[in-house]
């Protein structure tokens, strides 16, 4: 172990992985693995956030996220306090910049946003002294679940992200989800793919590092990992889609499809799923499924973020990872 | 001296589309325009600069390029309704340090002006305020309320002072409808303004579909949403043989349409705004609310085609779209925040960037802003003949300056040009020979 100098974090918000140099990232990635372990311990609390607070301001409903950041910080001690939309005055009509300034009178040290509005957690960030943490802004950005993403992967594939393949199936048009994975995932070196049907890709998706697929037999065959994303069942209202039958038969990812891809091809999904429509139950319940996994990761993950923002250091670097970068 | 009276002003040494010349004004008309030095200069005095004529004050304009005062054919005053954004006499400071001698001002006022007792209040007050000028021609809704169902009182609205008609912030998607208004409209001797939008592929959009929309998560609304309707104009215009002008044209597609329009001799005419020829949807990929306008900013191959559009003719005119709204109106996620950006204090400025960059030259922005806009709304426009009315601004074309509160005069600083350097400032303004600013 290396004493001598805890390297800086440079960053005071996570807005989106396009800010993260790959050194940082595995950085983030391993300290993470090092909460995962404390995670798994009988007692799983550890003091370091001990005095720091951290608003969870979701101002569009998440129970899974907020729960995960929540753990998070409470599992490094620090004090974690909850503003839903509907309990604060959003509701009435306050604007975000309002909101953005009466947090900030309470001096939190971070605030996790979720807001259905592209570009709004830079804009809280812009505004705010304190670390600002994107948990998901409108069809923008989703920066940790990437990261957890990234992290359940590592977990099956180890370091050689390089080469693998992974296909993004479902409403990508809609997803930061899937913005923030292509992104991440295709920085590493990971071939992506997408498949969805065309009213479901967003406007110069041919621009993105991707090959697009709109038939699922074609996109999953030898493929790695497919990464399942949750159907607004709205986008039928909004006359993006036929019946939700005729979706269900052709993008719902199954055991069939499974065969198809590569041996050892693991299923991920963001969750909450709507199991039959865009996974098959019992694919979701599969050993190839690292759909648990990944809530797992997320804790760890988000533990990882919080303390690195929160100390703006990093933790204490091992000799086995400071060359990785 | 043609003059009958003595002349009141003498400006001496300006530059007119490249000429050094001394204009003299006499009952604020133009009263002779000469080359510097020789007109009504005695011989013998002062080489290069004439002597002002005993009576006249004197200006010596050297360095300055001399204008005739422009027309911006497309704004929003926000008088009556929404005064903390714009009134007329904040609106109007900002075209008269502009360089404006008209504004045409959209009905989308609240309430909206579809009776002539609105009409002519807003020119009322336009005249107690700047008497003057910069005068205001407001432009009368279409149909009741802009709802789009039901023909306002054209002909009251025509006599009241209204110059052209418009349903521009809620535009008429009943083409049935939107053919009436044209008709009616041409009975008053009037042209009908159109903000050409198909209202579905707009829906909820927030900027221009396209790469950068898709990059950074934001619903964007396609360029075939303006050409679909430009399309329909031009066809509407062509078959009842009456003109329709096409406001704040964005994109490579509509200009090739009304292009084709001219060729067969279809009696459209449009105009673009100064941010169309110089900014794309890039500058939103910081989610800048600033340059959230309708029609959304395009592409370069969009600005590309409106620069080639501009110097040929294919748009006629350049108009602001001056759309002041208040910076917390502005301060919100993209999403949330209104449309628009303000246009009178820069546009000269802006424009004339694109005669330093040789885009455009000076007889281009004298064609863009003055003459045609005058041709199309019937206006009087000064083209410095003897007799012409004496409304003219001086620029300097070297001067820096930052839009900022300080230097500009709009209540409302929702441009994306806000804190950066342009080049040429309007330095005086005359408006039938009254100096205004
Ligand atoms: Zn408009």
């Amino acid at each position: 172990m290396q004493h001598a100098q805890r390297p800086t974090w440079p960053h005071k918000d996570l807005l989106d992985v396009t800010q993260l140099t790959r050194a940082e990232l595995f950085h983030l990635l391993d300290t993470a693995a090092q909460f995962h372990d404390i995670n798994r311990r009988p007692v799983k609390k550890v003091p370091t956030l001990k005095g720091k607070s951290v608003v969870l301001f979701f101002a569009e409903p998440s129970t899974r996220t907020k729960t995960s950041f929540d753990v998070a910080g409470k599992r490094l001690s620090a004090d974690t306090f909850s503003l839903a939309k509907s309990g604060s005055s959003l509701s009435k009509g306050e604007s975000l910049k309002d909101t953005a300034l009466t947090l900030q009178a309470m001096t939190p040290d971070i605030i996790v946003i979720r807001h259905s509005s592209s570009g709004a957690a830079q804009f809280l960030a812009e505004r705010l002294d304190c670390s600002v943490v994107n948990a998901g802004d409108g069809w923008h950005a989703h920066p940790t679940q990437a990261l957890l993403d990234c992290y359940s992967l590592r977990q099956v594939w180890g370091d050689t992200f390089e080469g693998r393949t992974l296909l993004i199936l479902g409403d990508i048009a809609h997803s930061r989800v899937a913005r923030s994975n292509v992104h991440l995932l295709s920085s590493l070196g990971v071939k992506v793919r997408l498949c969805a049907p065309r009213t479901l890709l967003p406007a110069g998706v041919h621009n993105w590092p991707v090959t697009i697929f709109n038939r699922l037999d074609d996109a999953v065959q030898g493929v790695d990992a497919v990464m399942c994303l949750r159907l607004q069942l709205e986008r039928q209202q909004a006359g993006l889609l036929p019946d939700l039958r005729e979706y269900a038969q052709r993008f719902c990812l199954s055991p069939r499809h499974l065969a198809m891809a590569a041996p050892g091809a693991r299923v991920l999904h963001p969750g909450p799923m709507n199991r039959g429509l865009e996974i098959s139950s019992v694919l979701a319940d599969a050993p190839e499924s690292l759909i648990l996994d990944q809530v797992a990761a997320g804790v760890a993950t988000r533990m990882a973020i919080l303390f690195l923002l929160a100390t703006r250091t990093g933790i204490e670097q091992t000799a086995d990872n400071g060359g990785r970068a | 001296m043609t003059a009958t009276t003595s002349p009141s002003l003498f400006l001496r040494n300006a530059r007119l589309l490249g000429r050094m010349v001394d204009v003299a004004v006499a009952d604020g008309r133009i009263a002779s325009v000469t080359d510097s030095g020789a007109g009504c200069t005695p011989a013998g005095t002062d080489a290069g600069s004439g002597a002002a004529p005993a009576g006249a004050e004197s200006i010596d304009a050297k360095g300055m390029v001399l204008f005739p005062a422009l027309i911006d054919a497309h704004t929003h005053m926000r008088e009556p309704g929404q005064e903390y954004k714009e009134d007329i006499a904040s609106g109007l400071a900002a075209a008269a340090h502009g360089g404006f001698g008209a504004v045409l001002c959209m009905a989308n006022t609240k309430p909206v002006n579809d009776d002539a007792s609105i009409t002519r209040d807003m020119i009322d007050t336009a005249r107690r305020h700047w008497p003057h000028g910069p005068r205001l021609h407001p432009i009368g809704a279409a149909t009741v309320g802009l709802k789009g169902t039901e023909l306002a009182p054209l002909a009251e609205l025509a006599e009241a002072g209204c110059v052209a008609f418009s349903n521009d912030g809620a535009p008429v998607p009943d083409t049935e409808m939107f053919r009436r208004c044209v008709e009616y409209a041409a009975d008053q001797g009037k042209v009908v303004i159109d903000h050409c939008e198909d209202p579905y592929l707009a829906k909820g959009a927030h900027m221009n579909e396209g790469e950068t929309s898709g990059r950074i998560g934001v619903k964007g609304q396609p360029d075939i949403g303006e050409a679909l309707h430009v399309a329909r104009d031009i066809l509407l215009a062509d078959y009842l043989k009456l003109p329709i002008h096409l406001a704040h044209i964005s994109c490579r597609r509509s200009v090739e349409l009304i292009a084709w329009a001219k060729q067969r001799g279809v009696p459209v005419t449009a105009e673009t705004c100064p941010h169309y020829l110089l900014l794309t949807d890039k500058e939103l990929l910081g989610y800048d609310t600033k340059a959230k306008v309708n029609p959304p900013l395009r592409t370069d191959d969009d600005v590309a085609a409106l620069r080639e559009a501009v110097q040929s003719g294919v748009i006629d005119i350049l108009a602001t779209d001056h759309a002041p709204h208040a910076a917390h109106e502005k301060e919100t996620p993209l999403d949330e925040a209104p449309n628009g950006i303000t246009g009178l204090d820069t546009a000269v400025a802006l424009t004339w960037g694109l005669v330093r960059e040789g885009v455009l030259t000076e007889a281009d922005l004298i064609r863009l802003w003055a003459t045609e806009p005058g041709r199309i709304f019937g206006l009087p426009v000064n083209g410095f003949n003897v007799g012409d009315p004496a409304d003219f601004f001086l620029l300097d074309p070297e001067e820096k300056w930052v839009p900022s509160r300080g230097t500009m005069h709009s209540k409302s600083l929702n441009t994306p040009f806000l804190g950066k350097e342009l080049v040429g400032r309007v330095k005086a303004l005359w408006l039938g020979g009254v100096k205004v600013v």
